[in-house]
């Protein structure tokens, strides 16, 4: 099958700003799907609000855009229902470690097999460039106009920490990575997070004097550096595989429960 | 569940026996009292049935996450109280957007806030009209007995399958731990609906969300040969999202007119002595039990009084407390808040119709006494 065949062309033109690193995840995210040869009728793709949301109605699979920061609730519903379907969850910075920050962190643990994508690009978008939980210190944002004084997140450790067996991330740049990385995760057998530093030129771009989308692009290009590279290099932000560990997944458990129940059910009605 | 069982139950347990009977096998939810017996109870049940039960992390998550596993064609509910049910308004809300089938059990208890969590109020009543932002049509029923209490579940599990909506079981902390006889009859007594699913064949263009003359939307389950959009956005027949003035307003129209239109068919209500009655009790849920014992206790005296008990609180059955109460010298409005359903009743009515409040919200449950109270104010015979 072509790209083509994933897409819902009938909703194009996309929403997307010149620029913007969003659409390189979603053709990204289509090729991991094709080299996977995954039947689309088993993809549910579960998508909160923001720009990185409407990922979801661009692809023709079943495709569930909800609320802002909730994808991964409504996902949990969807996946302990139908174990056997694949549910990808993109989510952006905000929506999902912002807003959604309890079900990112609660999903992990659980190590329910969903795949997390989160588009980093450290800044609401939608809403015109307020500042989110990725920014970092010292960011320009409409809301932050002399700079922020939030600590970040760093999305890597605190899945790690929260439970997620599998653990990446690449940038826009790294286009071959991105594919990659999502195949694997989609494969993992828990709850994966692939971290996509993505550019915003429009907001974050312009607000941070960071250059255009080619320029940030090769901001992403030089400032980061593979996991196994990264002790000669301490300063750049590493990519790659941080987890791949098994932990035991959730909708396999609640089988187990459900035996166990049934075996004892008598006695508990 | 297949042959009639008598059991000595609180209601919180008729209500998930009555869930089990009409289908329930998705439960998501998040302790709170005084509902938190649902829950319990689902946690040993669902698994030994073969359903699934999830404590989530939060009352949202609860409610999102019902909504996920209806659209994989399960039957879904969620029990919560006050604050959760406050919680869970704006997922309510794109259930409604969206028309996912789902019910949500609300056992009231004092508010606002944390208010009184483990004593009765009727608070939410207007909550569960317009909690969720925007212009909608929302459908909530109540029970003021444990055989009530399973057949209005099983009844709010038929609504929402029905018009794919979300259906609201508004309970009460009396209601939901006393305990009482309930018989769950055999399987087949009372019929439930399954939803209309698509009869639209792989490979032909289905649209999600263009409804029939009837204006139902038959469904297709996720995973299954139609792939679409769900979206809480305005949306077009292919769900996806659009801000077309003529899309939005027929969205609208559709989503308030499949309720309002069928107010007549959603309507429930039970009547005592109305034929003669001079003055008419209103009442519903665990207040309604005070109102009952008022009605037989003067009756019995020769005085002629009825009652109407409210099952449907919304849509608001207007027409039918007109119908029952034209009539009436005087109606009394009896319930466990500021007048939610009071107001209802006066602008059902209008002028000159004398209608009266008669309340309690201190977390205790009207009495008759307190009622007989009320009665003898509004005669003029003092306290």
């Amino acid at each position: 099958m072509s790209v083509q065949d994933y897409i819902r062309e009938r909703f194009f033109p996309h929403i997307w700003c010149p620029g913007c690193g969003h659409g390189t995840v979603l053709n990204n995210l289509v090729r991991a799907v094709e080299t996977l040869g995954l039947d689309k009728n088993e993809i549910v793709m579960v998508s909160g609000i923001g720009c990185s949301s409407r990922i979801a109605g661009y692809l023709d699979f079943h495709t569930l855009h909800t609320l802002h920061g909730r994808a991964l609730a409504f996902a949990t519903g969807v996946k302990l229902s139908r174990p056997e379907l694949n549910v990808i969850v993109p989510m952006g910075d905000g929506d999902a470690l912002a807003i959604g920050g309890n079900h990112f962190i609660h999903a992990a643990r659980r190590n329910i097999n969903i795949t997390a994508i989160v588009m980093n690009n450290r800044i609401y978008g939608m809403t015109g460039g307020q500042f989110s939980p990725l920014s970092g210190e010292a960011t320009t944002a409409t809301t932050a106009p002399f700079g922020t004084i939030d600590p970040d997140f760093d999305t890597v450790a605190l899945a790690t920490a929260a439970g997620a067996s599998y653990v990446a991330r690449t940038t826009t740049y790294h286009v071959q990575e991105i594919r990659k990385r999502i195949a694997e995760a989609i494969v993992h057998p828990g709850f994966a997070v692939v971290e996509v530093m993505s550019q915003c030129p429009t907001y974050f771009g312009r607000k941070n004097k960071q250059g255009d989308a080619v320029e940030m692009l090769r901001r992403y290009k030089e400032g980061t550096v593979p996991l196994d590279k990264q002790p000669a290099d301490p300063e750049k932000i590493p990519r790659g595989v941080f987890v791949q560990r098994e932990r035991p997944e959730y909708c396999k458990r609640y089988e187990h429960l459900v035996q166990a129940a049934m075996t004892d059910g008598a006695a508990l009605t | 569940m297949t042959a009639k069982t008598t059991k000595f139950v609180q209601g919180n347990e008729a209500c998930v026996e009555g869930a089990l009977y009409a289908g329930l096998d998705f439960f998501a939810g998040y302790p709170i009292t005084p509902s938190t017996e649902i829950m319990e109870l689902l946690a040993r049940r669902l698994p030994a049935n073969g359903g699934k039960f999830i404590q989530m992390e939060d009352e949202i998550a609860s409610m999102c996450a019902v909504i996920g596993a209806s659209l994989t064609g399960r039957k879904v509910l969620t029990a919560t109280s006050g604050p959760g049910f406050s919680l869970k308004q704006e997922a309510l809300g794109f259930a409604v957007m969206a028309e996912i089938p789902c019910v949500i059990v609300n056992v009231q208890r004092g508010g606002p806030s944390t208010g009184n969590p483990t004593h009765v109020a009727q608070g939410d009543v207007n909550q569960a009209r317009w909690g969720t932002h925007g212009d909608h049509a929302i459908v909530a029923l109540t029970a003021s007995n444990h055989q009530d209490v399973f057949a209005m579940t099983v009844e709010a599990f038929n609504i929402a399958e029905t018009y794919r909506t979300p259906v609201i079981l508004l309970l009460d902390e009396v209601v939901g731990h006393m305990r009482e006889r309930l018989t769950v009859p055999e399987a087949g007594a009372i019929p439930l609906v399954e939803r209309l699913r698509t009869s639209v064949r792989k490979g032909v263009d289905y649209h999600p969300y263009l409804p029939r003359d009837d204006g139902r939307l038959p469904m297709s389950d996720f995973g299954g040969v139609h792939r679409y959009n769900v979206t809480g956005l305005f949306h077009d027949m292919w769900g996806f999202p659009s801000d077309n003035p003529g899309v939005v307003h027929g969205l609208i129209r559709h989503l308030m007119d499949k309720i309002e239109n069928n107010a007549h068919r959603l309507a429930h209500y039970k009547t005592y002595h109305l034929q003669d009655a001079e003055t008419v009790l209103i009442s519903y849920g665990s207040a309604a039990r005070s109102a009952l014992h008022v009605t037989e206790n003067l009756r019995a005296r020769g005085e002629r009084i009825g009652l109407m008990e409210l099952q449907t609180l919304w849509p608001f059955p207007a027409e039918q407390v007109a119908r029952e109460c034209g009539h009436a010298k005087q109606v009394v409005v009896v319930e466990m808040n500021t007048g939610h359903m009071c107001q209802m009743v006066r602008a059902a009515l209008g002028p000159p119709a004398r209608v009266f409040l008669a309340n309690r919200m201190d977390g205790v449950l009207i009495t008759p006494t307190d009622i007989k109270a009320h009665l003898r104010l509004i005669a003029g015979r003092g306290v």
